[in-house]
This record gives C-alpha cells, sequence and structure tokens, in this order.
C-alpha cells in the first residue's frame, strides 16, 4: 500500500518538475519581449478597493492626454459618480460632462447639431470612425479604452498560471499596460526600427506604433501630486482598470459576505451530517 | 422505478391525488425512500453538484438572454451593456461564465469516479453511454456559448472548429458552408449559435432525466463495487444522502464563488475582450480549457482529416468502455494493477491539456503524439488485457461487511494509538 503512495507522489513530482524545466527553457528562448513585472495595486486581492484620489489623477491624465486618440464607448459620464468608481459628486460630474461636446439629433428640422454633454452621454470619441483614427495615426487603431486592461495579458508561464488560481492574480493587464507605459527606451544599435514605429521593451516585438504618450510634467495634477512618468502611469493604469472593470470593488466585497455566508452553512451541514450519520455504523 | 413502492399517503386529499396522478409516490419512491448504498463516498456526490450546475447555468442563461443582443455588430457591446448597466448583469454574467468552468470541472470528476469504480459494467452501460451523450452535448453548448460575447476568440475559436468539417471528403466544403450559414463564419453563425445554445441545455436536461432514470434502475455502484444484496446494505437517500450531497455541494460552491468574486476572468482568455476582428488572427487560438486535451489530439495528427478522426475517435471510444473493459471486478481499489494504470491514464489526460495550451512545435509536438497515442493504448490495449492477466484482491461478500470491517481497523488503529 505505502509503496503506491510513493509512487503517486514521485510521479507527480517528475510531472510538475518536467513542465516547469519545458516552459521555462522556451520563455528564455523567446528572449526579446521583457517579463512584466507584478506591481502592488489598491484594487488586488480580497479586500481590493479602488483608491478615489489615484482614479481622479487618473481620469486626469487621459482627460488631458489619452483621450486625444483614444475612445472609452463604453463608459459614461454618470459612471463617474458610482459607487466604487472614482467618486466624484453628481454636480462635478455635470460640470465634467458640459466640457465635452457632443453631436445630438436629428432636430425637427432633420439636422443633427453640437450640444454640451450631459452626465447620461458616453465619452465622446476623438474620431467619427475608425478609418478616420487609422487614417490620422499613421494605419494604427487606437483601441478603446473600456475594456482594455482586460483584454490584455502577460505571460506567466509554469507553475505562475496555476498558482494564480488560488491567489486571485487579475491584474495582468494593469500590469502590462503600467508597464509599457514606463517601458519606453533608446532603440538598441543593432535593432532594426521601421518607419513611424517607437521601441518598446514591453510591446510584442518590441515596435509599437504609438510614440511616447507621456513625459514628466504632461500634466499638472490638480492635487498637486509630483507628475512623474511612473506616477502618471501608475494612475491612468489604474483609471483603465476602472473603466473596464467598474463593479470590483462592489463584486469583491459582496464576495466576502457570499463567502462567510456558505463557511458557516458548510460548518452547520458538516455537524448535521455527522449527526445523521451517527444513526449507522459508517 | 421497477422495485415496489413504499409510499403510503398520509391523509384523504394524498390518497385522492395518488389515485390520479401518483406525483408523490414517485417522488417518495425516488427520492426519499431510495435505496442507497450505505458506503458512498464524498466522490459519488457530484451526480448532484452537476444537477445544480445545469439548472443554475439555465437560470443564469435565460436572465442573460433577456439582455443579450445576437447581432454580429452589437454582441460585444450588449455583453458590456450586461456587465455595466444592467442590474446585477455583471454576477449574472461571471455566475454563468465561471458556471461553464465548474460545470466541465465536475463533469471530470465525476466520469473520473465512473472510471475508477468502474461505475460503466453490467447493468449500468446504458447508464454510463447516456453520461457520454451529456458530456457531448455539453461539449458543443459550451463551445457554442463560447462564441456569443463575439470577442476574438469566440470569433476564432468558432472559425477553427467550424473550419475542421470542411475535411470531409467531397460534402465538407457544402456541410461547412451549410453550417456557417454563409461563407464565413458572420452574422448568420453568431445567430444560429445562438439559437442552439438555448436550445441544447434542455436536450442536456432531457437526457439527465433518462441518466438518473437508468440510475434509479440499476441502483448505484459503490466504493466496493458490489451489487446490494439485503436491506442492510442500504440507507434512505433522504435524510443521509441529502445532507451529505448538501455539504459536498456547499463546499463546491465555496470554489465557485471564489471564481466568481475574486477571479472571474482568469479562466477565459483575455482576447475575448478584443472585438472579433475578421483581419486579425490572434496570436495564439486556444479552447477553454476543459477542451484543451482534445486540442492536443487535434492538432498531434499530422493530417488535418486524420487529426480530425483521431479527437472524434477520442470521445467515441468512451461510448466502448463498458465492452472494453474485460474484467469482472468493478471496483479498482481491489484491482491492483488497473489502479496504477488509472492514474498513469488521468495524468496523462491532464498532460494533454497542458499540451493543448502551447504551440505544437519541437518537444511539445513530440509529447503531444506520445500523450495521444497512451490516450488509446489505455481503452484499447491496457483495458481488455488487464482484465484477462490481473489477479484481484480478495473481495468483500457484501457492502455491510466491507463497511464494518473498514470500521474495525479504523478502531483498532485508533485503540492502539491511544
Amino acid at each position: 500500500m505505502k509503496n503506491y503512495a510513493h509512487f503517486k507522489i514521485f510521479f507527480l513530482v517528475f510531472t510538475f518538475l518536467s513542465f516547469y524545466l519545458v516552459t521555462t527553457d522556451t520563455h528564455a528562448a523567446a528572449g526579446e519581449q521583457k517579463r512584466v513585472e507584478k506591481h502592488e495595486w489598491t484594487f488586488s486581492g480580497v479586500f481590493g478597493h479602488y483608491d478615489n484620489a489615484q482614479l481622479q489623477r487618473g481620469f486626469q491624465v487621459y482627460k488631458e492626454v489619452c483621450s486625444s486618440c483614444h475612445s472609452m464607448n463604453y463608459v459614461y459620464f454618470r459612471n463617474l459618480a458610482e459607487e466604487g468608481g472614482p467618486g466624484f459628486t453628481p454636480e462635478e460630474v455635470k460640470v465634467i460632462a458640459s466640457e465635452y461636446t457632443v453631436i445630438d439629433g436629428p432636430d425637427d428640422f432633420g439636422e443633427m447639431f453640437e450640444r454640451e454633454g450631459k452626465a447620461s452621454d458616453n465619452f465622446p470619441s476623438p474620431y467619427s470612425n475608425i478609418n478616420e483614427a487609422r487614417a490620422s495615426n499613421g494605419g494604427a487603431y487606437p483601441p478603446d479604452f473600456s475594456v482594455l486592461a482586460k483584454a490584455r495579458s502577460t505571460e506567466r508561464g509554469f507553475p505562475w498560471w496555476f498558482v494564480d488560481l488560488f491567489t486571485g492574480y487579475q491584474e495582468q493587464g494593469v500590469d502590462y499596460i503600467y508597464s509599457l507605459l514606463n517601458g519606453y527606451k533608446e532603440v538598441p544599435e543593432d535593432f532594426k526600427l521601421q518607419d513611424g514605429m517607437h521601441y518598446n521593451e514591453y510591446y510584442p516585438g518590441n515596435q509599437i506604433a504609438m510614440g511616447q504618450p507621456i513625459y514628466d510634467d504632461s500634466v499638472e495634477y490638480a492635487d498637486g501630486t509630483n507628475a512623474t512618468i511612473k506616477q502618471m502611469a501608475e494612475d491612468v493604469s489604474a483609471f483603465m482598470m476602472w473603466a473596464a472593470e467598474p463593479k470590483l470593488e462592489i463584486r469583491k466585497k459582496m464576495g466576502f459576505k457570499v463567502a462567510i455566508f456558505l463557511f458557516v452553512l458548510a460548518g452547520l451541514l458538516y455537524y448535521s451530517k455527522k449527526k445523521i450519520w451517527s444513526r449507522i455504523e459508517h | 422505478m421497477s422495485k415496489e413502492s413504499t409510499y403510503i399517503p398520509r391523509n384523504g386529499f394524498a390518497k385522492w391525488f395518488d389515485q390520479r396522478l401518483p406525483l408523490p409516490r414517485m417522488l417518495h419512491d425516488n427520492i426519499s425512500a431510495f435505496p442507497t448504498p450505505r458506503n458512498l463516498n464524498y466522490w459519488y456526490t457530484f451526480g448532484g453538484i452537476l444537477t445544480f450546475c445545469l439548472v443554475t447555468q439555465i437560470l443564469t442563461g435565460i436572465v442573460l438572454a433577456m439582455h443579450y443582443t445576437a447581432d454580429a455588430g452589437l454582441a460585444f457591446a450588449s455583453v458590456e451593456h450586461i456587465m455595466r448597466n444592467v442590474n446585477y448583469g455583471w454576477l449574472i454574467r461571471y455566475i454563468h461564465a465561471v458556471g461553464a468552468s465548474m460545470f466541465f470541472l465536475a463533469v471530470y470528476v465525476h466520469m473520473f469516479r465512473g472510471l475508477y469504480y468502474g461505475s460503466y459494467k453490467a447493468p449500468r452501460e446504458i447508464l454510463w453511454i447516456l453520461g457520454v451523450i451529456i458530456y457531448l452535448l455539453m461539449v458543443i453548448t459550451a463551445f457554442m456559448g463560447y462564441v456569443l460575447p463575439w470577442g476574438q476568440m469566440s470569433f476564432w475559436g468558432a472559425t477553427v472548429i467550424t473550419n475542421l468539417f470542411s475535411v470531409i471528403p467531397v460534402v465538407g466544403t457544402t456541410i461547412t458552408e451549410w453550417l456557417w450559414g454563409g461563407f464565413a463564419v458572420d452574422n448568420a453563425t453568431l445567430k444560429r449559435f445562438f439559437s442552439l445554445h438555448y436550445l441544447m441545455p434542455f436536450m442536456i436536461f432531457g437526457v439527465v432525466i433518462l441518466h438518473i432514470w437508468a440510475l434509479h434502475v440499476t441502483g448505484n455502484n459503490n466504493p466496493v463495487g458490489i451489487s446490494v444484496k439485503d436491506k442492510q446494505d442500504t440507507v434512505p437517500f433522504a435524510p443521509y444522502y441529502t445532507v451529505k450531497d448538501a455539504l459536498s455541494l456547499v463546499c463546491f460552491l465555496i470554489l465557485f464563488v471564489w471564481f466568481i468574486f475574486f477571479n472571474p476572468n482568469i479562466l477565459g482568455h483575455t482576447d475575448n475582450y478584443i472585438m472579433a476582428d475578421p483581419l486579425v488572427t490572434p496570436a495564439h487560438i486556444v479552447p477553454e480549457w476543459y477542451l484543451l486535451p482534445f486540442y492536443a489530439i487535434l492538432r498531434a495528427i499530422p493530417s488535418k482529416l486524420g487529426g480530425v478522426l483521431v479527437m472524434g475517435a477520442a470521445i467515441a471510444v468512451l461510448f466502448i468502455v463498458p465492452w472494453l473493459d474485460t474484467s469482472k471486478v468493478r471496483s479498482a481499489t481491489f484491482r491492483p494493477l488497473y489502479k496504477q494504470f488509472y492514474w498513469i491514464f488521468l495524468v496523462n489526460c491532464v498532460a494533454l491539456g497542458y499540451l493543448g495550451s502551447q504551440n505544437p512545435e519541437g518537444l511539445f509536438l513530440v509529447a503531444s503524439r506520445i500523450c495521444t497515442a497512451y490516450y488509446f493504448i489505455h481503452f484499447l490495449i491496457v483495458m481488455p488485457v488487464l482484465g484477462l492477466v490481473e489477479k484481484p484482491r480478495p473481495i468483500p461478500e457484501s457492502i455491510t461487511k466491507a463497511v464494518l470491517e473498514k470500521l474495525e481497523i479504523k478502531n483498532s488503529k485508533e485503540e492502539a494509538k491511544a
């Protein structure tokens, strides 16, 4: 009997180890693209929550820098005042929305017209269609921000993809975006960069169409925070995570309550089961 | 259902009702009083868990269908609408998406339980075959469901899988275009996948009823794999197994809830948050984790037609397992050799799953060929041969004897400790 157990353990360890060796080997060979580091976020983990001030700063970066090329179609101004968001008041949101111009219509005469944005509007796109966006950006389409933080990932490799299942690591996307914004470097001498492309350590293939979007002091933060590249990259990444997953905070809070309920229920059922089964030998 | 009824109507109305529609009698005989072997372990609670999963998927699916738009131009946005604007839409969608993975996790436990304890052997062949049919329907339903959000993986997954039919000689292209409703995966494909994705769970539900019916004709198998001999060997389903199933379900729900609330996107592919674009092919097209072993088998074969046939055979072989296993002994507990091969087979399946997630080149391709070959060797050679050469360990006289023996060993061990 004991021999079986040894055999099984040996077999499992052997299999895991060979997986690990095989996968790490190929990653080393792939080389070029720098591996994204895990960053500390307030919204990671079981008790994760957004930092209001950070989201407001991130919104400022989006508004003043990113939004000139990147749309955010599924996000509405009203979302800015909702629970678990940047924490603007409804009045502030009205003011923010009114700074945008929105095309509405047709009116009673069949004409489209421009008006001030309202809280119930979504963020207007900088371009009227994809073709215009491509034409203005050398053929590359600046992706929509709404779910971008969930649409990007980092190669984790074995055994991390397995460990991630039980640590709840869901920040691959923001980690990548944060790294990317910090990843603009001088072109290495032996590297052939195509026309109109930019060198980035973290982008697959190291050639990205987007030029470095933020430099030190690109924005002047309303709350007086020192606007370094790192700071802005962190803030706007956090903002993008919120845009992609606006219910994250509500979700994690509810999950904690549900889990406690289930643990208590499991305990009660455990003792009920014990009591009922004590009636017969088993 | 073929056993004698033990139902006694409690009052006049119950008697009146029973003579007209013996529904309470059926429920009593098949649930409350159903004689169940007294030695079932927790691996036997996954049937109940699977029923829960099916009902959860159907209920959340009905609500999602109220808000979802099956149109190539609108589907992606309608899913985001559910996530952002529908009350608790995010919760319902995450339950449904994670629920699919949990459903497959449970069904794999259930199937491997069956393989370990020989639950497919006479007289339970039909029960097993119905189970394989349910699994096959689940695979098709899950595949179609994954297409509905109309993300990049949805689109390209649908393209890869529907294209498999094009390898059929002569009529392949015709069949593929008939499936698409056009000349490529497009709006018509999405619409029919939605329609079928809504229909098939109800077909699964129907086969589940047959599955339970077949179970209640033969009765449960059990960990020692010997048939029930007298009343002593069984306990009524309620309250013994209702409470055991409930406890197991709640523990399973804790895992379920972990993924829904704290890790909802890890089981899916991030590319599916990019809207489908027929002009951009993703770097790696991979199915969801639960289909990876079959994907590995498909890509292990150098010819396209061969790959499709071998992948089909990987599921088809499950149908004839009851006749491939030549051993008269059901439970692996008493089969020292089969037990070892069982674990090797399990590891082989996990390895196939991993290989399915990797590019089929170099070492990975070699490994997936070896694992694919072993998958079939297990069923077609190991199973039939073992039954003939293996010498099983002595089998207990009855379920009750087995339970009491085990109890004695446990007690004497505790005494020795004290």
